[in-house]
C-alpha cells in the first residue's frame, strides 16, 4: 500500500517515477535471467538423471563383481592385494560461466599415461572375477566425475534459480505495486494543492473586485 | 591440485583405492562428519559417499550444497541403491521449479 511517510512533494514524485522505470527495467532482465536459467537447468538436469542411472548401473555390476572375487578368495588375499594403489588421480578444477553462475569443470590427470595400469597387484593370487572387477570400475569413472560435474552444477544452478526466482517475485509483488501507489498518492495529492491554491486565487480576487467595485450594494440596490 | 575422495562402507568402496582415488572406510557417521569436514576444508575436488553412510551426515552434506567445491555425490553401497542419490536429484528440480515436474514428466514416457 502507499507508505504513509512519503512527503507529497514534486522531487520526490520525479524519484519514484525513476525508481519504477529502473525497477521495471531490473524485473524485466531478472525474469529473462530466470527464464534463460530454467531452460539451462532443465537441460542439465535431464543429463544429470541419465548419468546418475548409468553410474548407479555401472556401480552395481561392479559391487556384483567385487562380491563374486571375494567369494573365491580370502579376506586377507583381497587386502594385499589393494593394498598399495599403482594408479593416482588428481583433478584439476577450472570454473565455467554459466549465467552469472560459476560452475566446476574437472580435469583429471592419472599418474600413468596406461589405461590399463590399474590393477595394484600380481596376478598369481588373486581371481580373474577381481580383474573384471577392477576393470568395470575404472571405466565408470570418466561417468562419475562427469556425474560430479554436472550434479554441482544442478545443484548451484537450482539455489540461483530460487534466488533470482524470488527476486522477480519481490520486484512484481511488492516494489512495483508499492512505488506505483506512492505515485498515484503524490499525484493526487499536488493535484488536490493545486485545485486549493486555484480556488484561494479566485476567492481573492473576488474579494478584491467586491472592495474595489461594491458589486453586492449595486446589486442589492 | 586436487584430490577425490571416497567414503562409506568399508566393503563398498575399497574398490575405488585401485583406480587411485582415496578412501575413507566409515562404519559410524560422527567420525565421519569430523573427516568430511576436513576434507571439504582440504584440497578434496570431488568426494563420493555411499547412500547408506550419507544418511547419517544429511546436514553435514547440505552445508556444502551451495559452495562450489566441493562437490559431495552419492553413489549406492555394495548393499543395494536406496534411491537417495536419485531423491537429491529431485530436490534441486523442486528448488528450482517449485515443483516436481521432470519425473512426473518421465512417467509418462
Amino acid at each position: 500500500m502507499a507508505a504513509k511517510n512519503i512527503t507529497p512533494t514534486r522531487m520526490e514524485l520525479t524519484r519514484l517515477k525513476r525508481k519504477l522505470a529502473t525497477t521495471r527495467r531490473g524485473h524485466k532482465l531478472l525474469k529473462d535471467k530466470r527464464d534463460e536459467l530454467m531452460r539451462q537447468f532443465m537441460d542439465l538436469v535431464r543429463e544429470n538423471m541419465e548419468l546418475r542411472k548409468k553410474v548407479e548401473a555401472g556401480i552395481k555390476a561392479a559391487n556384483k563383481n567385487f562380491v563374486l572375487a571375494k567369494s573365491t578368495m580370502s579376506e586377507e588375499s583381497v587386502n594385499v592385494a589393494f593394498m598399495t594403489p599403482k594408479q593416482e588421480v588428481s583433478l584439476s578444477t577450472d570454473t565455467k560461466n554459466i549465467m552469472s553462475v560459476d560452475i566446476p569443470v574437472f580435469q583429471y590427470q592419472t599418474r600413468t599415461n596406461d589405461a590399463n595400469d590399474i590393477y595394484s597387484y600380481g596376478l598369481a593370487f588373486t581371481s580373474s572375477d577381481l580383474d573384471d572387477a577392477v576393470k568395470s570400475l575404472a571405466d565408470l569413472l570418466p561417468d562419475m566425475l562427469h556425474l560430479a560435474e554436472v550434479e554441482k552444477a544442478c545443484q548451484l544452478m537450482a539455489a540461483e534459480i530460487e534466488k533470482t526466482r524470488r527476486r522477480v517475485n519481490a520486484l512484481e509483488h511488492v516494489m512495483i505495486p508499492e512505488t506505483e501507489a506512492s505515485i498515484k498518492y503524490i499525484s493526487s495529492k499536488l493535484d488536490e494543492n493545486e485545485r486549493s491554491t486555484q480556488i484561494r486565487l479566485m476567492k481573492v480576487k473576488d474579494m478584491l473586485l467586491e472592495e474595489a467595485h461594491h458589486y453586492s450594494e449595486r446589486n442589492g440596490a | 591440485m586436487y584430490k577425490i575422495a571416497v567414503m562409506g562402507e568399508p566393503d563398498s568402496i575399497y574398490g575405488f583405492a585401485t583406480l587411485g582415488l582415496d578412501t575413507f572406510p566409515f562404519d559410524s557417521p560422527e567420525e565421519a562428519a569430523r573427516q568430511l569436514r576436513q576434507m571439504a576444508e582440504g584440497d578434496y575436488a570431488v568426494i563420493y559417499i555411499t547412500e547408506g553412510l550419507a544418511e547419517g551426515l544429511k546436514a553435514e552434506i547440505d552445508r556444502y550444497r551451495e559452495q562450489i567445491l566441493p562437490a559431495i555425490i552419492l553413489l549406492p553401497g555394495v548393499s543395494g541403491n536406496t534411491g537417495e542419490g536419485i531423491s537429491r536429484v529431485k530436490k534441486s528440480v523442486e528448488q528450482a521449479v517449485g515443483s516436481d515436474i521432470l519425473f512426473g514428466g518421465q512417467n509418462n514416457e
